[in-house]
């Protein structure tokens, strides 16, 4: 086989991301994608709306099959690379293939973080991060009656709903004090668990799983609980969170540290080698370090951004900015930035509005006249006009911050020049 | 590409561009019956917003970004970039209202559809002979369709 | 809404919303600068106050369903045409304010119009009309004094060579001007929209009394600037900022009083161009006080000469009244470059109505009287002639030019083209037409590009009727139908005003 200009390891959006980013550089030479997941790039959230019945395993794909074509992209599915060489510049597969590259990036994402609980190794403990995940419990659900998601985060929950909307009794255990610990406030997370409390899914905070419980031969029975309690239920899933996929990267000899530590320009530590998505750590935009922040746009902008600089052109990457939107039985939330700032700091500023009965709150978190975070629960639309700010990291005067407060920020609040450069470039009045 | 600019210098703030975006994307393609009626009853609504501040007014929809964060950030791949347009496009069959989209857009051009879980946005009228009606009906010049 | 001061039911119009075509989409209430229109959180729809409404018909033009219409209140008092109604109501206002019934726009009264009284010729055997389109039409027309014989020599190369010296000139495409409409009684994007149609179409424009803003030098080859009394803006870059000045001594609808801008209209911009502060008011004194005799003038003329190096001609601009043709000589004889007289129908921001409507005459009969004048003197080149007030078409141009006018000035059209619907409020700042307000919600309603264009196609279109009806009489320039009454005839007007009108009766 010939040297491949592009090959990128991992068929997820980072990959898709850096399709995209080196086709606006370079169109002609081939592209060739291996992933370990013998199903064409799926959206990964989307797996929990296929668990949910809400849509079809013929709405999974992100791309049609024709954009591959025209993109000039081959792909090798249900294919692991199982090492890196790179001083030789190839990489080898579990096909016994070995091939050669000029530029390659690691999207291999992340693996489930399963902690060591007694009794989880055995059947009918899953973890709910891919599509087989998905389709195994699909068909569980049928025969099950109750089940126990471990993890009250955003994968948790969504399991737990999803699996719940198949008919399951659900129970979720969180260990802190309140779900989303993460990426909401308290606030949120009472208004979000409250919804699913209505709807009738059991979550209970503060505690965990100390042990599965199983029978003689091995089947489960039910999970014993840090607090005394004993739950039966039939399916444990654990969904504590993923940690970047990075054994194949540190075992080529690449830098590591939480995830691949990648340059500004998406550069791991060895020539030619990239790293983008959930498997990468790279440079926040708020906090300006590198941290790993495993959502789905960032594994886009960093694949993007790989993907041009991997095209040869010189891209600085923006920084990642932490973003989740999630709805909870018909209840939007949507959090941006930094949303819990470290107590005590009093270089930040938090305005917060809450009206319960509406369901509905709104957590602004500015810091040094510059918005830095926000939460919507609820009414969400104006949504991206607040992100502009966080994003653009444009100064709030005090007039546009109380309007921000009222829930109202909008496109006049940007300063003057970046207004005419993003909406009406180019234009100068006559006289 | 050909974009719908917006000069805020002359925008007086009618509306009358959202009126026209939403007769543009009626069944009934008439004003009263779409104003009347489809939008309490299928939610038809604009995807041009009007925004208003002191004596500054301005209407903005999708930028159809050369690089959209929208795009970046669809989960279900209901959002994508016409390579050969140019246009973002929307796919509301493939979408999935997780509003992802709606948080990333930093343009605010995009909004839920009022009853059903799919978002509202610009399409540039594509299919519209005469181009973008907001542009069309705009009585000020406050929208502009060109290359730039 | 029921219980409100008697007076205030007799209001003039009323609003017609069809119910059938009102979405409630609440254009008309945003459109209306008089908040005629309101939504009503009660009924959960749009309403309207009839009192409130001024008539301009800017929510009918914008209303997308078409589902207003603004008519006359039916209502009307007993006939009598003695004490018409807007008697009635004009004493009533006063009986309740104790104030000066302040009026905008010209005079609506209901005094004779000349211009529909005379009708033009046309070639028909002999002398046989010209199509315009297929021969060239001249509508060139120079403003300023003109010798009273040229002296031509034969050159050293055999060449002939013109001897006398030339009187400095405006020189225009087409005999129409946009008239002096200072910038504060209208904004600045209706000046910029004037500015560049008077460079398009190579006319010029004038700045009226408020002076000239900074961005607007570059066109001041199209540019005439005037000072009035108040002297606002007034500096010596003004002055040779463009190809003419213009002395106002008198307005059309305002014959003998001075001008009062006030001080809501004085924005920052209208405060740097006129020299005044933000938010006073701008008052130009009746007279100007230096000018107390035909002398004075004569001193200021010179001065104005002096400052712009004698290169740019100088108008004096009179009010049409009694003794016009007396007072135009005594200009020419004062030195000016050109007389401009302003009819009584002439536009305004803001008159007393009782002023507006009774002082003055008609420019069509002070236009014969002074072109008469002047040419009975011997003195018609030393001056050139500029009518304004009330032309409304290019039939009216060519029949001022006709009756002796070298051009024309159009106010009311430039702002008609434009969108004004003569509603006569302009003295408010509420124009919601977006023209004569600095309120920046409602100049901006006004956008350069597109008034621009408008006003440069209005001046294209009366300079192609123009050429046909120049065509139609046989003649290819502007200049030959110059003061050439021949060519009209009057209908159904008696002999003494056809006397000063110096015109036939048609049929003769
Ligand atoms: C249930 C769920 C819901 C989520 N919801 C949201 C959400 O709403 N919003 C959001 O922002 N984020 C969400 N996320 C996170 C988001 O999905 C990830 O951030 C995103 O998928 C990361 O993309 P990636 O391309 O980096 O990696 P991945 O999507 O993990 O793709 C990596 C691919 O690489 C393959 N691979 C790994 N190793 C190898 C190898 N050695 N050889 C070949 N192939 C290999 C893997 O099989 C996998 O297919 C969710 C995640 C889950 C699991
Ligand atoms: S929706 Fe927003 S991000 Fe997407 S193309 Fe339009 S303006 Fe750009
Ligand atoms: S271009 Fe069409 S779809 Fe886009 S805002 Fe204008 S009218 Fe609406
Ligand atoms: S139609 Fe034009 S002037 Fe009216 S709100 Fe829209 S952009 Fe502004
Ligand atoms: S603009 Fe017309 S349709 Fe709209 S509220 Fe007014 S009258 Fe009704």
């Amino acid at each position: 086989m010939a040297i491949m200009k592009y090959v990128i390891i991992g068929n997820g959006i980072a990959s898709i991301g850096a399709i995209e980013g080196i086709r606006k550089v370079d169109t002609e030479n081939e592209i060739l994608v291996i992933g370990a997941e013998d199903s064409p790039a799926y959206g990964r959230p989307l797996i929990s709306y296929l668990l949910a019945g809400k849509i079809g395993p013929e709405r999974l794909a992100l791309r049609p099959q024709e954009f591959y074509e025209k993109s000039n992209v081959s792909t090798k599915l249900g294919t692991t690379v199982e090492a890196i060489d790179t001083k030789a510049k190839t990489i080898s597969t579990d096909k016994g293939e070995t091939i050669e590259f000029e530029n390659l990036l690691i999207a291999t994402g992340g693996i489930p973080f399963t902690p060591p609980i007694p009794g989880a190794e055995g059947s009918d403990v899953y973890n709910f991060t891919n599509l087989a995940h998905a389709q195994t419990l699909i068909s569980k659900a049928k025969e099950i009656k109750r089940a126990v998601v471990i993890g009250g985060g955003l994968i948790g929950l969504k399991a737990g709903e999803s699996l719940f909307d198949r008919g399951v009794d659900v129970t979720i255990l969180e260990l802190s004090p309140r779900i989303l610990s993460l990426a909401f406030d308290e606030n949120a997370a009472a208004l979000a668990g409250g919804r699913l409390a209505e709807v009738g899914l059991n979550v209970r905070c503060g505690v965990t799983a100390k042990e599965i419980q199983r029978d003689s031969d091995g089947n489960l029975k039910g999970v014993h609980l840090t607090d005394g309690d004993f739950l039966q239920t039939e399916v444990v899933v654990i969904a504590i969170g993923v940690v970047p996929n990075y054994s194949l990267a540190k075992d080529s000899g690449i830098s590591v540290d939480r995830g691949i530590k990648v340059d500004d320009h998406m550069k791991t530590s060895a020539d030619g080698v990239f790293a983008a998505g959930d498997v990468a750590q790279a440079k926040d935009l708020l906090f300006g370090d590198d941290r790993v922040i495993p959502i789905w746009t960032n594994a886009y902008n960093q694949g993007f951004c790989a993907g041009k600089n991997m095209a040869g052109t010189d891209i600085e990457f923006t920084g990642s900015l932490a973003m989740n939107s999630i709805s909870f039985y018909g209840l939007p939330t949507i959090s941006v930035g930094t949303v819990n700032p470290p107590e005590g700091d009093d270089s930040f500023e938090i305005a917060t509005s809450l009206d319960e009965k509406k369901k509905s709150y709104r957590k602004l978190v500015f810091q040094n006249d510059h918005l830095v975070g926000y939460v919507l629960v609820g009414d969400i639309d104006m949504a991206g006009m607040y992100t502009a700010f966080v994003k653009f990291q444009m100064a709030v005067p005090e007039d546009a911050k109380k309007q921000m407060m009222a829930g109202e920020p909008d496109v006049l609040m940007w300063p003057d020049d970046f207004f005419k450069d993003t909406w009406n470039p180019g234009h100068v009045e006559q006289d | 590409m050909k974009r719908v600019y917006p000069d805020k210098e002359y925008c007086i703030g009618c509306h009358l561009c959202e009126l026209a975006c939403m007769t543009a994307h009626s069944k009934s393609q008439d004003l009263i019956v779409a104003y009347r009626e489809e939008r309490g009853k299928d939610g038809l609504s604009s995807c041009k917003k009007v925004f208003e501040k002191g004596h500054t007014c301005v209407a903005i929809s999708c930028r159809h970004c050369d690089e959209p964060s929208c795009v970046a950030a669809c989960i279900s791949g209901g959002l994508h970039k016409d390579p050969e347009t140019g246009h973002t496009l929307y796919d509301r069959e493939k979408c999935v209202g997780c509003w992802s989209c709606l948080m990333a857009c930093p343009y605010g051009a995009i909004r839920r559809h009022p009853t059903e879980g799919k978002i509202v946005k610009c399409d540039l009228c594509a299919e519209r002979e005469g181009g973008p009606a907001c542009v069309a009906a705009c009585p000020n010049a406050a929208l502009k369709y060109e290359e730039r | 809404m029921l219980f409100q001061p008697v007076n205030k039911n007799y209001h003039e119009f009323c609003i017609i919303r069809d119910k059938d075509l009102c979405i409630n989409c609440k254009v008309c209430v945003r459109q209306c600068s008089y908040e005629a229109h309101y939504w009503d959180e009660s009924r959960q729809k749009v309403m309207h106050d009839n009192t409130k409404c001024i008539g301009c018909h800017r929510c009918e033009a914008l209303c997308p369903t078409a589902a207003l219409n603004i008519v006359n209140k039916p209502s009307d008092f007993r006939t009598n045409s003695l004490w018409r109604p807007v008697f009635l109501q004009n004493i009533y206002k006063q009986a309740d304010t104790g104030g000066v019934l302040l009026a905008g726009m010209g005079s609506p009264v209901d005094i004779p119009v000349y211009w529909d009284s005379m009708l033009l010729d046309a070639s028909q055997v002999t002398n046989p009309s010209i199509d315009p389109l297929r021969e060239p039409m001249e509508l060139k027309t120079f403003l300023g004094a003109k010798p009273k014989r040229v002296k031509i020599v034969t050159g050293k190369d055999g060449k002939p060579e013109l001897k006398t010296k030339l009187s400095p000139q405006i020189e225009l495409d087409v005999p129409i001007m946009f008239a002096a409409m200072s910038f504060g009684a209208i904004n600045f994007n209706l000046h910029r929209a004037m500015a560049r149609a008077a460079t398009e179409t190579g006319t010029v424009y004038n700045t009226g009394e408020g002076g000239l803003h900074k961005s607007l030098y570059k066109y001041g080859k199209n540019t005439i600037v005037q000072v009035a009394s108040g002297r606002f803006g007034v500096h010596l870059d003004y002055l040779k900022a463009g190809v003419g000045i213009e002395i106002k001594v008198g307005q059309g609808a305002k014959p003998g009083i001075g001008g009062h801008l006030p001080g809501e209209k004085i924005n920052d911009q209208v405060s740097e161009t006129r020299m005044i502060p933000i938010g006073s008011d701008a008052i130009s004194p009746a007279p100007h006080h230096d000018i107390y005799s035909i002398e004075d003038l004569l001193q200021l003329i010179f001065a104005l000469k002096e400052a712009s190096e004698y290169k740019a001609p100088i108008s004096v601009k009179i009010a049409a009244v009694h003794n016009v043709a007396a007072i135009a000589s005594g200009i020419a004889r004062a030195g000016a470059d050109i007389v401009t007289i302003d009819g009584m129908r002439g536009g305004t921001g803001a008159a007393p109505a009782m002023i507006r409507d009774n002082v003055g005459i008609p420019i069509e009969l002070a236009l014969a009287q002074v072109d008469q004048r002047l040419r009975d003197e011997g003195i018609r080149n030393k001056v050139s002639i500029v009518a304004a007030g009330g032309i409304r078409c290019s039939a009216d141009v060519v029949k001022a030019i006709a009756l002796g006018a070298d051009a024309v000035y159009i106010g009311t059209a430039t702002l008609i083209a434009v969108g004004c619907t003569l509603c006569g409020r302009c003295y408010t700042g509420k124009c919601p037409w977006g023209i004569a307000t600095n309120d920046p919600k409602l100049s901006k309603r006004q956008n350069p590009d597109i008034a621009a264009k408008k006003l440069a196609n209005l001046i294209r279109a009366w300079g192609h009727e123009i050429e046909e009806m120049l065509g139609g009489m046989g003649l290819n320039s502007i200049e030959s139908l110059r003061g050439n009454r021949d060519k009209l005839r009057g209908v159904g007007i008696s002999d003494i005003e056809l006397d000063i009108l110096g015109i036939k009766h048609a049929g003769r």
